[in-house]
């Protein structure tokens, strides 16, 4: 299987649903002639032409609200934020529009649509630029989530979305762009991974990491340093938080008795707080210990460097959590 | 406003006692700190005071009746007071024990808060955590009755005790129950002493399923009634089975050894089997000590029982196991009534049963239903040693060689036939003094034959 970046997965899903599907267009800030601000979109404009890949001004509220009037008409557009943060200036399209539209015309009008762009912190980029905005999407009825954390993810999730009929936020990472991994070739056929699928990113027996988009990825790193301690970390990434993948939790949590939720945003009211509600409605008895969450600190992202650091999730912090549901610590 | 009169945890370690004795009434007039009743307890048997004024209305436990911790056995109000609500009686108590409950949880939602991380959501975390908990026993009680009533005197008893509930993880209260293990039994090595997973497996590992033990213990039922007597257990009955169990496995064994003078005995069984010699029956030693086992059983009955589980059943009659080995183990053929047979036939019949015994031929019937059992390995040059009881018989007796040896007898050296019997006792059933006075019963028998005449 070929190695290509998180980038090039998303470039390449792009690419073959606006060739698979002439009601497909991409639109967003510098999605056309800059090819992207990370770059997504290198490639697209001069191989689709202006009418399918389409620069907006800066006006999130705006072009959202064109993509939300272009899908009730029947085309499917892919509408690219540049990040999430920006996105809270469209939130009403979203939430008000896209979200109600098919429960508001019982059924008659849908929404297939995907709003799409990197999410969460990078690197310094400070309170206003560095938001998880998951909490602030899957909170509201009638629109779906995926947060895929690998290549093959990004790409097979980003076709699915699009093909889906309801409006779907779709959340990238800046510092997932350049994450290398492995890919279906093209050549092989459609790789398509069904919405609302967890997947086990790696088993173990002693305690389940359950985490979700770029997290997965630390999760991976302290599951290989519980191993070297003698503990079995399961890392189970939920790739799509609604509809959740229930069963896969449960799964999880059955077999390992004790849960941890990592996530990159804030503890309150987190998607932890949902997974945790979950886990002990349906698992009770098979907790041997409290589920424990990692997030980001109940703060708003310091710029200082230093700061930072401590205000994101790390290995050591995921480590620790586990630990502390194994009763080691 | 009515005052309810709980069994009270009397002793550090009472979970149950048994009312001796009601000191007042129906319709005595009791003030706060009289003595109502005198409670058996698994120590002593103690007073129990009344904790309000009033009319002693109404009696729920009559003497003789146990109770668990914290049940109410009683109800004291004034004399006109509508008392109909506690008529019902154990109703009452399972209310209390709701109260209980919720208060301790809710101190334990306040209590994890200091080990969390972040306080604010995990406040509410521990709160939602918490009450589901309590629908989750709910649900518990209705589906599976009995299991949580055996939970709940624990429940009720500790925040008597000590003010607090056992904190368990939900995974192991229900590993727990399914391994029939009481959650008191095991050691909690969490945060806070909370009982986990692990401590669990460990609990059953070092076998503190032993409690379980005896409803497995096949029992021996006997032909008729009279042939036997079951004693309920005392507190103080159920409080030795229970530590000992705890302490050394399912059957708590203890050893008592004697060395006996055999001189006469190796006389009487030359002349006996003179006597015999026309007859063609041979008389072993081993015959001899069957014969006086059976005289010294019966006259200690309390040597000659089995254990019940939840009684002790003694025994009138005596049914004697004899140890035989056999070529892959060894198997105990049974001497029934050996106390109202004569030594020839005890010896004829060993023979017979052991010969069968060697080709595998005995039905069940003739090795099951002992009531006491004896191995003698004197004949390999064994001095002494101890024999395992084969339960639920509470006895078994082993037989060392006999050998001459110098003795002091009154202050000059002697040389006597000697022989060390060893008596391993269920000390569920039979105390020291007990089985000692069952082995001097036997010496004396052994050194004096003569007294079977008497």
């Amino acid at each position: 299987m070929p190695e290509i970046t998180y980038r090039e997965a998303l470039n390449q899903a792009l690419a073959e649903e606006l060739e698979r599907d002439d009601s497909v267009f991409l639109m967003g800030e510098e999605v056309a002639e800059y090819d992207g601000a990370y770059k997504v979109s290198k490639g697209l404009l001069e191989r689709f032409g202006d009418r399918r890949v389409v620069d907006t001004p800066i006006s999130e509220l705006g072009f959202a609200g064109l993509g939300v009037g272009a899908a009730m008409t029947g085309l499917r557009p892919v509408i690219e934020f540049m990040t999430f943060n920006f996105s809270i200036l469209a939130l009403d399209q979203v939430i008000n529009s896209a979200a109600k539209m098919y429960y508001m015309t019982g059924g008659q009008i849908s929404c297939p649509m995907v709003f799409r762009g990197p999410s969460g912190a990078a690197l310094q980029l400070s309170a206003q630029h560095s938001q998880a905005a998951e909490t602030w999407y899957v909170h509201s009825p009638g629109i779906k989530l995926v947060t895929p954390g690998t290549p093959a993810d990004a790409k097979g999730l980003l076709k699915a979305s699009i093909r889906d009929n309801d409006p779907v936020a779709f959340m990238e990472g800046e510092l997932l762009y350049n994450v290398k991994g492995e890919v279906p070739d093209p050549e092989d056929g459609d790789f398509v991974i069904p919405l609302g699928k967890a997947e086990v990113k790696r088993e173990g027996s002693d305690v389940s990491i359950i985490t979700h988009g770029k997290m997965v990825h630390l999760a991976l790193q302290a599951a290989g340093k519980l191993e070297k301690d003698g503990v079995s970390a399961e890392v189970v990434d939920l790739r799509t938080l609604r509809p959740l993948d229930v069963e896969a939790i449960l799964k999880s949590v059955h077999k390992t008795n004790r849960a941890v939720y990592l996530e990159e945003g804030w503890p309150y009211v987190g998607i932890g707080s949902q997974i945790v509600a979950l886990i002990q409605d349906e698992a009770f008895d098979y907790l041997d210990a409290p589920v424990v969450r990692v997030t980001q600190a109940d703060v708003p992202m310091p710029y200082a460097k230093n700061l930072e650091k401590l205000a994101k999730p790390d290995v050591n912090r995921v480590v620790a959590a586990c630990d502390r549901v194994l009763y080691r610590d | 406003m009515a005052t309810k009169v709980h069994m009270e945890a009397l002793s550090p370690t009472m979970e149950e006692g048994q009312i001796v004795k009601w000191l007042k009434s129906e319709g005595d007039e009791v003030s706060n700190g009289d003595v109502l009743a005198e409670v058996e307890t698994d120590k002593a048997t103690m007073e129990l005071v009344a904790r309000g004024d009033g009319i002693l209305r109404r009696i729920l436990v009559e003497e003789g009746g146990n109770a668990p911790v914290g049940e109410v056995i009683a109800v004291i109000a004034a004399e006109d007071e509508d008392i109909s609500e506690f008529e019902g009686g154990g109703d009452d108590g399972d209310d209390g024990e709701a109260d209980d409950e919720e208060e301790a949880s809710k101190a334990d939602a306040e209590s994890d808060d200091d080990e969390d991380e972040s306080d604010d959501e995990d406040e509410e975390e521990a709160e939602k955590k918490d009450a589901p908990e309590e629908d989750a026993e709910e649900d518990d009680e209705a589906a599976e009755p009995e299991a949580v009533r055996d939970d709940e005197p624990e429940v009720a008893a500790d925040p008597a005790a000590d003010g607090e509930r056992i904190k368990a993880s939900p995974l192991a209260r229900r590993l727990a129950e399914e391994e029939g293990l009481k959650l008191s039994d095991i050691q909690g090595s969490g945060p806070g002493g909370r009982i986990v997973k692990r401590d669990v497996e460990e609990a059953v590992e070092a076998g503190a399923a032993a409690e379980e033990a005896p409803a497995e213990v096949p029992t021996f039922a006997p032909e008729s009634e009279e042939d036997y007597e079951d004693i309920p257990l005392s507190q103080m009955r159920k409080a030795i089975a229970k530590r000992l169990v705890q302490s050394i496995g399912p059957v708590p064994h203890f050893f008592l050894t004697m060395d006996v003078d055999m001189t006469r005995a190796v006389e009487a069984r030359a002349r006996v089997n003179a006597m015999l010699e026309s007859e063609g029956v041979k008389v072993s030693f081993n015959d001899i000590i069957l014969k006086a086992t059976a005289m010294a059983l019966k006259k200690h009955p309390e040597c000659n029982a089995h254990w019940g589980g939840d009684h002790v059943r003694r025994f009138n009659r005596v049914h004697l196991g004899v140890a035989v080995a056999v070529e892959d183990g060894l198997i105990t053929p049974i001497v029934r009534d050996a106390h109202l047979k004569g030594l020839a036939h005890i010896a004829q019949e060993v023979r017979e049963l052991a010969g069968r015994a060697r080709k595998k031929r005995l039905k069940p019937d003739e090795y099951t239903g002992a009531t006491f059992s004896v191995s003698n390995l004197g004949m390999f040059g064994i001095e002494e040693f101890t024999a395992v009881i084969n339960p639920p018989e509470a006895g078994i007796l082993a037989v060392g060689g006999m050998e001459e040896r110098p003795v002091v007898v009154d202050g000059e050296l002697d040389v006597q036939t000697r022989m060390k019997i060893t008596m391993s006792c269920d000390h569920r059933v039979i105390d020291g003094a007990q089985g000692s006075r069952f082995l001097q019963t036997l010496k004396a028998i052994l050194e004096e034959p003569l007294v079977a005449l008497v």
